[in-house]
């Protein structure tokens, strides 16, 4: 019996009755979905299907957004992120996002990492500012290309190391949770290997929950695949199977390519 | 926009295509199969000469399909029952190829019998077996083309009925090599003959089991029933 629960796996986040209104235009409807910690999660679907806006309700990115409304509950803990008394800055601390472009700031590499650190407080000096820039860094897998140009400008990267920079930069702040909103559709596929390889290694450490518009890459970096389709969660469930034997005909269709 | 096609009509043909052919190439190895049961029974030279001619056609159509499915992997990236699709049409070609070369050491046995010039040929239904068999093949072909899983089930059920001849056969076939030495040379061409049509059962059976995966996306769940007892059989 301890067997299986030992091996059963742990919920990070559990979304309920997630629906989400841009003005009277409603974008998501009421989606229950339970994230796997230390797991990869794929959200997949059409244009316009909400998968990323559903990404954004994970760290309150919908709050910068006129007349947008979220309702029910994303429960991370005991704590519902949807709630109005939750910070977003503290919580973007926890739950980190990569964007589809790289978006360096407009300093040195060594600053882009040590920027999250020193807003939060998170080092005590110097010395230990160094170190975690550097773990960071390692994390995130560039260290070997920019140990020794940690003062060159972070805008002379090519786009994969801007993205890996960028991913060294949201977990140097120690998040639980990684949100990546077509994280390589913008580099080119040396690149978006070496960021799906990466993405592979941080799960050891992170949830990531990973909205793409590539199948192969949703098939390949994921356990976990939701399928979304005009604002509803159609399907959800393990990426084999999704990838192999979708349940849903609307599912089968879209990975099949048969709708756009 | 019809759901059951793709967005890319280049995808939809590639398919096609890979389906036109292994229709082909099924129909090709039921001509050759069923030639060979008859060439059998007819003992006619120029049937049992155009089956052994006939092989390189299914070899050159199986090649054919393999470079056309790896085609189809590469480009499309086929998923779900597109992909179950590619990988059911690579597995039934070599099937198929295969039951052609069967189809063909049937032909060359039988021509080394007939050159035996031995009239005394065990008095046994080897005939029937193959009119089952032939007809197994030609159901598991059937269910492909109507992508009917009932119809392959019933096939993957049938093999049952080959094997019970088979035995039968070659315990009628062993006990008349005991009574005549004369009959052992032949009697064996006559075992390996019945060996290769019930081999030939099991290659639709095997068909069968690729059109339920196809369809149901597993194949059957439970164990295929078998009766062939001839590895058993130690003597008359």
């Amino acid at each position: 019996m301890n067997s299986v629960l030992d091996t059963a796996p742990t919920i990070k986040i559990q979304a309920k009755n997630v629906t989400v209104f841009y003005g009277e235009k409603q974008a998501l409807d009421d989606v229950n979905i339970d994230i796997e910690d230390r797991s990869v999660t794929a959200f997949i679907g059409p244009s316009g299907c909400g998968k990323s806006t559903f990404l954004r309700c994970f760290n309150r990115m919908n709050d910068v957004i006129p007349n947008c409304r979220v309702e029910g509950s994303l429960v991370m803990g005991e704590v519902d992120i949807n709630n109005p008394q939750v910070d977003p800055v503290l919580l973007r601390a926890r739950i980190g996002m990569v964007f589809q472009k790289p978006n360096p700031f407009p300093k040195t590499i060594f600053e882009n990492v040590a920027y999250g650190l020193r807003i939060h407080g998170l080092a005590q000096n110097r010395g230990e500012l160094d170190d975690m820039v550097e773990d960071s860094l390692k994390k995130a897998g560039l260290w070997t290309e920019v140990a020794d140009r940690l003062q060159d400008h972070a805008t002379g990267l090519s786009g994969g190391q801007q993205q890996r920079l960028c991913i060294a930069r949201a977990i140097a702040v120690g998040p639980d949770v990684l949100l990546m909103d077509e994280p390589c559709s913008a580099l080119d596929p040396i690149a978006t290997s070496v960021i799906e390889e990466l993405i592979s290694e941080l799960q050891q450490r992170f949830t990531i929950l990973i909205v793409t518009h590539s199948m192969q890459q949703a098939a390949r970096v994921s356990q976990k695949t939701a399928y979304f389709h005009l604002g509803t969660l159609v399907e959800y469930g393990d990426t084999k199977e999704v990838f192999t034997r979708p349940q849903n005909e609307q599912t089968e269709a879209y990975i099949s390519g048969k709708i756009g | 926009m019809d759901p059951q096609k793709h967005i890319s009509s280049a995808f939809d043909q590639d398919l096609t295509i890979l389906n036109d052919s292994l229709q082909q190439l099924g129909q090709l190895a039921c001509q050759q199969f069923e030639a060979a049961i008859d060439g059998l029974a007819m003992q006619s030279q120029e049937k049992l000469d155009a089956i052994i001619k006939g092989d390189a056609a299914l070899d050159a159509l199986e090649a054919e399909i393999h470079e056309k499915a790896i085609e189809v992997i590469t480009i499309r990236s086929p998923r779900a029952q597109d992909l179950r699709h590619v990988l059911v049409a690579l597995k039934v070609a070599t099937i198929l190829e295969r039951m052609g070369d069967y189809a063909r050491n049937i032909a060359n046995r039988t021509k080394v019998i007939m050159a035996a010039g031995n009239d005394n040929i065990p008095g046994v239904n080897i005939g029937q077996m193959g009119q089952v068999t032939r007809e197994m093949v030609r159901d598991a072909m059937l269910s492909y083309k109507n992508q009917d899983a009932s119809l392959a089930l019933e096939v993957w059920r049938r093999d049952i009925e080959v094997d019970h001849m088979h035995t039968t056969f070659y315990k009628e076939v062993l006990a008349s090599m005991s009574r005549n030495p004369k009959m052992v040379a032949t009697g064996a061409h006559l075992l390996f003959i019945a060996k290769n049509i019930e081999r030939i059962g099991d290659y639709a059976t095997g068909i069968a089991e690729q059109v339920h995966f196809l369809v149901e996306g597993a194949i059957p769940d439970k164990d295929r029933p078998k009766a062939d007892k001839t590895s058993k059989i130690a003597g008359t």
